[in-house]
Formats: structure tokens, sequence, C-alpha cells
């Protein structure tokens, strides 16, 4: 509590202390009964104000705040007098007082109470809607970000300017060979562009799409890469959504090419797993040199947003490294 | 005659440099190299004038190569990603090459070179490259070193403790210590904070490594590491130290 609060408390217990005083009443009688009223009164709103932190009251609750109000000032007036009137039975004076002004105790612990009942509300809605409102700008800024990354995915510039690269030095050598590979760059970007994120593709549209990819990254990395794609046939007319493996297989393509020296085979398989459809991608590292957090790439990550957006899971995408092997699992469930 | 290297791990992005430098004939290709690990001993055997360096390479990157080399060389770095340019540009590198680059743009380049080289004046690029692309070091996980011939990568966590040793620091891990030709103040600045901390003005210990902390006499302590190594704290340091470890 604040120091503004504790001098406000005090101040109307002083003010309780010489009104009473001024009826005629001594100090220690005044002081006590001050301390004891304004304790009690006190002790009751803190437990009113606590209790409201954790149970925000709807409209309904109205009447029963209220009677709990009314109760907890009677409790108040009642104790207080109760306990003074054991403490100073002999004054009779006080003890007159203390019957006649009863209604009076309860009366200003009523609108005490209910003047905390009513602070506290309007503190908490305060800080509801100070909340809301965060959260409301969290999500606007994930979504602007994950469209942002959605864009840059889509673009994929290093792989793209990569390839470009190695078109021009065909373009000189081998023109051929440099019209082949425009045309399987456009035919890549194509399918990329027109992709629906919600029309679920079959699989053998997707690998057939993830062919493309591979043969213009062999042509980049030459004999370097080898990939092997081992696919069920019961598997290829599974349904998973489009472009879901490029990043995957980019993310182990990289992840191998980089991490060793010498040539590298990307495995590629699928099978039906119950009614599901699960695809591994598997690539060799090393294992006494690989970056800890290598694994959990930008491909990954953007990789399992997507399906727990699409499916509410957030366990379809695995990882796991096994002795110089890096392998990726991905579940799609078939929900039709 | 100028030498050169070409070194990047797919063989088109080479081979274009190769056909840019054809028609050239002061300029020689020595070798050609897929990744850091040939780079280096290419470079060590040719003592190349000018490399062309790609970074993002098996292994090690590019500026994790040129660390390697002692030999001063001028480099053109050739790469797909402009997220270094900056970097390389204050450097001095000669030039920074975004692929796909054009003949013109590559011989601009190239241009530039010789005109820093027609007088005799040494090489000094890749030392100020080196010193430049760390100016504001981002912390890094993991230090490439070499042993005689032998090229190893230490990831961070594996360092137990780091020693001053004239112009070189002795790295110490499980395997003994290797040398590298780097500051103190590199490292501290370059090294997670709150893992390693500089206790003395010749060592940098890993935190995690140390086991006790002993009271030698008033005002001087000494850390005793798991491998039973004992480092010395300076007053500084044992302040530092404790701080760190929330003591």
């Amino acid at each position: 509590m604040s120091f503004a609060y504790i001098a406000y408390i005090l101040l109307w217990a002083m003010l309780h202390v010489c009104v009473f005083h001024r009826l005629g009443f001594s100090w220690p009688i005044a002081f006590v009964d001050s301390a004891i009223n304004n304790g009690l009164l006190l002790a009751l709103s803190l437990a009113m104000a606590m209790s409201l932190r954790y149970f925000s009251p709807s409209k309904r609750n109205v009447l029963m705040l209220i009677g709990w109000s009314i109760t907890l000032a009677i409790v108040s007036a009642a104790v207080s007098n109760f306990c003074l009137l054991q403490i100073f039975d002999a004054e009779t004076d006080y003890v007159a007082l203390l019957h006649k002004a009863f209604l009076i105790r309860f009366c200003v612990s009523f609108l005490i109470i209910e003047w905390v009942v009513l602070f506290s509300w309007i503190l908490n809605r305060m800080r509801a809607r100070q909340e809301i409102d965060a959260r409301k700008a969290d999500v606007e800024k994930l979504l602007r970000d994950a469209e942002l990354e959605g864009l840059r995915q889509q673009l994929q510039p290093h792989f793209l300017f990569n390839s470009l690269n190695s078109i021009s030095a065909l373009a000189g050598s081998k023109p051929e060979e440099a019209r082949k590979m425009i045309q399987q760059l456009s035919d890549f970007l194509r399918g990329t562009l027109k992709k629906d994120d919600k029309q679920m593709l079959s699989l053998q549209e997707e690998l057939k799409h993830l062919q493309l990819y591979l043969d213009i990254e062999k042509v980049r990395f030459g004999h370097r890469l080898n990939t092997a794609i081992n696919a069920d046939e019961q598997s290829l007319g599974l349904l998973i959504p489009p472009l879901l493996l490029q990043p995957l297989v980019e993310n182990a393509i990289k992840f191998g090419l980089y991490d060793t020296i010498g040539e590298v085979t990307i495995q590629i398989s699928s099978s039906v797993e119950g009614k599901n459809l699960r695809v591994t991608i598997t690539n060799p590292f090393d294992a006494e040199t690989a970056q800890p957090n290598q694994g959990t790439g930008f491909g990954l990550k953007s990789v399992q947003r997507r399906l727990s957006l699409l499916f509410f899971r957030n366990d379809l995408l695995k990882t796991e490294s096994k002795e110089n092997l890096y392998t990726t699992t991905v579940v799609i469930p078939q929900t039709i | 005659m100028i030498k050169t290297v070409i070194i990047d791990d797919e063989p088109l992005a080479r081979s274009i440099v190769k056909e840019y430098l054809q028609n050239d004939k002061d300029i020689e290709v020595m070798q050609e190299c897929g990744d850091g690990f040939e780079g280096v001993k290419a470079i060590m055997q040719h003592k190349p004038d000018i490399i062309f360096l790609d970074i993002q390479m098996p292994k090690i990157t590019g500026f994790e190569m040129l660390e390697l080399v002692d030999f001063p060389v001028s480099v053109i770095f050739t790469t797909a990603f402009d997220e270094y340019a900056i970097k390389a540009f204050e450097a001095h590198a000669i030039d920074y090459l975004l692929k796909p680059f054009s003949k013109e743009r590559f011989d601009k380049a190239l241009k530039k070179w010789k005109e820093q080289h027609t007088g005799a004046e040494p090489k000094q690029n890749t030392t100020a490259l080196l010193e430049n692309t760390h100016k504001q070091p981002e912390e890094q996980n993991r230090v490439v070193v070499k042993n005689g011939n032998n090229i190893k990568i230490i990831p961070v966590n594996d360092i137990h403790y780091i020693e001053a040793y004239d112009d070189y620091v002795k790295i110490f891990t499980k395997d003994g210590y290797s040398l590298k030709k780097k500051t103190m103040n590199y490292f501290e600045q370059s090294l997670n904070a709150d893992q390693f901390v500089r206790v003395h003005r010749s060592y940098i210990v890993q935190v995690q490594q140390i086991t006790k902390i002993e009271a030698l006499e008033k005002d001087s302590h000494i850390a005793l590491l798991k491998t039973g190594a004992k480092v010395p704290l300076s007053k500084t340091g044992y302040t530092k130290l404790k701080s760190v470890l929330g003591l």
C-alpha cells in the first residue's frame, strides 16, 4: 500500500480521536475508540478489496455485494461496540454513547466499505482493460510479423539469388543448361505463388513441386548433393498443406551441406501411420561441431507455426539427432 | 603476375569468377576451393594477392577462414547475403560482390584492387578487415583454431579458460590448449558475459568450470577449476566473478 493511503487512514483516525475528545471524553477513551473502530474497519475493507481482486463481480452480483457490505458493516460496528463495552464498562457516559451511536457507526462503516468496493471495482476494470489492450497489441504484432515472415519465406531471397548466380554462370558456358534452369526456377516460383494455404494437396503433387526445388539445388551444389526420395505407394494420395515440405528440406540441405564436408545425401520418405501421413527428412551432420540451436532454424519455426494454426496441435513436428543423422519428422492429420 | 584463389562451395559460382578472369592476362587462378579448410591450405601454399571469398560455406564461414590465415591477402567477397556487406565495407574489404554480379561490376572490383596496389605498399587489408568485422562483436558460439595443419572448431561451451600468451591466447579445453592470434579484449567482448568472466588481466574463465574459490592471502584469490587447474583472480576480477555468481 502506498504512503498516501496510510497517511489518509491515519488522518481519518486522528480526526476520530479529536471529535471524541471534543465530545468530552478523556484522551485514552477517544484514542482506544478510534483505534478499535478504525482498525476493524480497515481490516474488513482490506479483506473486501483483496477478495475483489480475485473475483470480479458482474452486474448481477450487485445485490450480493451490497448484502455483504451490510453484513460486514454490522459486524464491524457490533464487534467494536462489544470490545469497547468490555474495556470501558465503568464509564457510564461513554457506555450510553456507544448504545446510541450504534446506528451511526453502522452507517459510516457501510459507506466506507461500499466506497472500497466501488474503488476496487473501478481499479479492476481499468486493469482488465489495460490487459486486454496489451494483449490485442501483442496479437496484432504477431500477425504482422507472421505476415512479413510469410512473404520473406515465399521469396526465399538467398535461394533465388544463388540460383540466379548459377544461371549467370551457365549462360556463358552452357546456355542450354541455363535455359533449362530458368525453366525449372520459373516453374518452381509459379508453383510457390499460386498455392492457396487452405487448400490441401496430395503428397504426390507436393513431391513434384519439391523435385523442382531439389533439381535446382543440385545444379547449384553439383555432385555434393544427393537426394533419395522413398515414398510409400499408399501415402502418395494422402493430403498435405502446400509447400510444407520445402522449408524442411531446405533446412536439411543447409544443415547437411554447411555442417559437413564431402557428399551429402538427403533422404525423404513418407508412410501411412494409422490414418495420418508421416514424412521424415534426414540429413547428416557433424555431432561434434554442430551448433546446438541450428536445428530450430527459421524454416522449422515457421512450419511449426503453420501446423499449429492449421491443426491446433504443437506435436506434429519433431526433430531428433542421433549419431550423425538429423531427422525431421512431420505428421499430417488427415482430417477428412 | 597477380595470383588469386577462388573459394566458394558452389562450383558454378566459382566458374563464373574464373570466366570473368579468363581474359585478364595479368591474373592467374592458382586454385579453386570448395570450403574454408582447402582455402586456408591454398592460401598458405600459393600466397595469392587476391582471394574471391564466399561467406557461407561448409564447416567454417569465410570470416572464420580469414582468421586462420596469417598471411596478408586482399579479399573480394562474393555472396548472396547482403547482411555482411556493411561490415565488410567498413572493414576495407577490397569489394563486396552481391550474387549474381555482372562482368562490369566484377571489373570495377578488380580495378579498385589494382588502383590500391600500383605502389609497392604492404597489403594490410585482412588484418584491418578482421579487426573491424568484430568491432561490434556478436556473441560467438564457436571459435575456429589451427593446430599445425589441423583446423579445429571449438564450441564455446567446451572452453575451460583462456590465458593471454604474448600476441596470442591459449584456449584451454579438455584436450589441452590451442593458440589463437587474438586479444583478451576481443574474447572478453565477444563471449557471453554471464558465462565467461575476465577474472584477471591474463585470464578469462568459464563460470561453470569453477568448483571453488580459495583465498591465498588477503586480497588474493585463486579459482579452482573442475580439471584441477588453478586460475589467479585479480582484485577487480574477484569482484566481477562474485557479482556474476550472485554472491
